[in-house]
């Protein structure tokens, strides 16, 4: 290391004899310190903008508070919210849309998503840039693209409909993937699958690759079958790296708002209302502030069961 | 050593079949998949008549229409009048004239662009700086209760957006953060701190701690140290994070739609409101969402090596 005059053998000298406490006081500011001059900043952002509102809403929450009626008494109402919530058919609904939404997405992604990660280990030549081709619409914006995707369903005009009719024969205006009642969840389920697949790719293909080749090379010796190999040794090795794709993707889409509200806005009727809509139909339009921040919580609660289930499975791949 | 692998990759190594019909499915699947951002830029360059003809239009002549009416604001007049106007001087003026319009105006695309440029600029450099000092805290020191400190950071990544927009929305109406850009780069910097935290924390715990060691016995002071030696070695890292923080800043929706209305309003709500003489005008919409996804699929070209990195919060790494 440069930067010192003293000659270097002398400096470790000196810093072998120097009692390291003494040492670092002579230096300045003790790591102690440094330590906490440099996590306090972060924390105190995050209790300004996330924990603060959180107790604010869970405090909104006993209340029949109204944002747009400042002027208006506001009441504490106990449990009240919170039992109308578990007893409101709508928002049962909404849950149960959700659930589709979610169990469809990561279904259809993990399965994709796997194929394409154990097609693209076989190492053809160019597989690099294939991948990163294939990653492209995982980084765009949900907001943006979903807007766009409402063109390419529509009935007459859109692509998506033209080109199903072109492998189908099915008349193209026969058919409305955001305006039916049975097709426009499957709408929202489409789309998140091509933006989201990558994702569940990529993570696959990180968990293939952990895979010692000396573990294929010991069940080529037992002369152990491509399919049994797959079984006992593609499959569970890989196995924790799945269940981190689909827990990410999981707790991602139980959240999802931005692509739902932009392609179907929940529509057509409730159909496609997931959770977040309900939230923001609940809270921005019909300002039932104090009900929907009970839903906020309930919401919140359950996203940080998964969460709690997430960094465990996370520390499983971790210690691995 | 290169003997023992070469024979270990002669019975592990697909056999040029199985490569040959996984190659096919993988450039069968991307090029399906690229066809919506095919046809994004497509539309782009489309008439609006010829971007609603059936059966969807493959062949067409390109015209700078959508681009025209992605920047400027319109206004329909009688060809008498058009008469008596100068003749068109830039090229947009011309493809306008020829639909019977004039170009009254820049329309709000560039602000609201702007906007996005500065909140995501901002925004990024606040919570890579937080999350650098942080991150460095978390890897190097001892702090009490460090796991869950850290869990605490992701946990808050994991809210739903709407769930936390309710009491901000409240905050910053008393606050008067309300549509302000200021606002909006604090609250993608209290969301994106989380991912820059442990992103860095991964990157530095990879830096040996050796190295300040050394440079502390040279006299070194823990602060210069960190400067000095660690920073440098972390460069990619660093890059690497405010690249994420700053493409989630960029894509963001729901904070953006709820929080910003007007003066602070970045593009992602902005573009679903394009709207053209009677509905949606695609090809100009089609020409701000390709604008717009461009620095993205920039980005990600740059990125491809950390990409695993980044979406798992650091938790798998190649």
């Amino acid at each position: 290391m440069t930067g010192s005059h003293i000659p270097d053998a002398l400096a470790n000298r000196l810093a072998t004899a120097t009692p390291p406490k003494l040492a670092a006081r002579v230096r300045g500011l003790s790591d102690k310190a440094i330590a906490w001059l440099f996590i306090t900043p972060t924390m105190i952002l995050l209790l300004a903008i996330n924990i603060f509102p959180l107790i604010w809403t869970i405090r909104l929450s006993f209340t029949n508070f109204r944002a747009n009626r400042t002027n208006a008494v506001v009441k504490g109402i106990g449990l009240d919210n919170y039992t109308s919530i578990l007893t409101d058919p709508d928002i049962w609904a909404a849950m149960q849309s959700t659930a589709h939404f979610v169990f469809w997405t990561i279904t259809l992604q993990t399965l994709i998503g796997f194929t394409l990660a154990y097609l693209l280990d076989r190492k053809f030549r160019g597989h690099g840039f294939w991948t990163t081709i294939i990653l492209i619409p995982m980084m765009l914006s949900p907001a943006v693209v979903g807007n766009f995707w409402r063109f390419l369903y529509q009935p007459q005009i859109g692509l998506f409909n033209y080109i199903i009719s072109f492998f189908t024969g099915v008349d193209p205006s026969s058919f409305e993937m955001i305006g039916s009642v049975t097709l426009a969840p499957w709408s929202i389920i489409i789309v998140d699958t091509w933006m989201w697949t990558p994702y569940v790719m990529l993570i696959c293909l990180a968990g293939l690759r952990s895979i010692p080749d000396y573990i294929y090379e010991a069940a080529e010796v037992d002369r152990a079958s491509t399919w049994r190999q797959f079984w006992s040794i593609t499959i569970p090795m890989a196995l924790p790296f799945i269940m981190l794709a689909v827990l990410f993707r999981g707790i991602e889409n139980f959240k999802m708002f931005d692509m739902v509200n932009l392609l179907t806005s929940g529509g057509p009727g409730s159909t496609t209302e997931v959770a977040s809509i309900t939230l923001k139909r609940e809270a921005f339009e019909k300002w039932r502030t104090g009900f929907s921040s009970a839903f906020a919580i309930i919401l919140f609660v359950t996203v940080f069961g998964l969460a709690n289930i997430y960094v465990k499975a996370l520390n499983q791949v971790k210690s691995r | 050593m290169s003997a023992r692998s070469s024979t270990a990759h002669s019975v592990v190594e697909p056999s040029s079949t199985s490569k040959l019909v996984a190659s096919v499915l993988v450039v069968v699947y991307a090029l399906v998949t690229m066809i919506p951002l095919f046809w994004i830029v497509v539309t782009s360059l489309k008439s609006p008549p010829d971007s609603i003809s059936y059966p969807p239009k493959i062949v067409f002549t390109p015209t700078i229409e959508g681009y025209c009416n992605l920047f400027t604001n319109q206004t329909r007049q009688t060809p008498e009048f058009l008469a008596t106007l100068p003749p068109a001087t830039t090229a947009c003026e011309k493809v306008t004239r020829e639909r019977n319009m004039v170009i009254v105006g820049p329309s709000n695309f560039t602000k609201r662009f702007f906007n996005s440029l500065v909140i995501a600029f901002g925004s990024t450099a606040l919570s890579v700086f937080l999350g650098t000092i942080a991150a460095y805290g978390f890897s190097r020191f001892k702090v009490p209760l460090k796991d869950d400190l850290l869990f605490f950071i992701l946990s808050t990544r994991m809210m739903p957006p709407i769930a936390v927009a309710i009491p901000i929305y409240l905050m910053y109406r008393e606050l008067g953060l309300s549509d302000t850009k200021i606002g909006m780069i604090l609250l993608y910097t209290a969301v994106n701190v989380s991912l820059a935290v442990w992103l860095l924390k991964g990157f530095i715990d990879e830096i040996p701690r050796e190295y300040e060691e050394a440079a502390m016995i040279d006299g070194y002071t823990r602060l210069q140290a960190f400067r000095k030696v660690v920073l440098p070695q972390a460069t990619t890292g660093i890059v690497a994070t405010a690249i994420f923080c700053m493409i989630f800043a960029w894509n963001e929706y729901a904070f953006a739609v709820l929080l910003t209305s007007g003066d602070a309003q970045p593009a992602p709500p902005f573009i679903p409101t394009i709207i053209g003489e009677g509905g949606m005008d695609w090809p100009a919409v089609g020409a701000g969402t390709s604008l717009f996804l461009i620095p993205i699929l920039v980005f990600t070209i740059l990125l491809r090596k950390h990409l695993l990195r980044g979406i798992t919060f650091g938790a798998v790494r190649k």
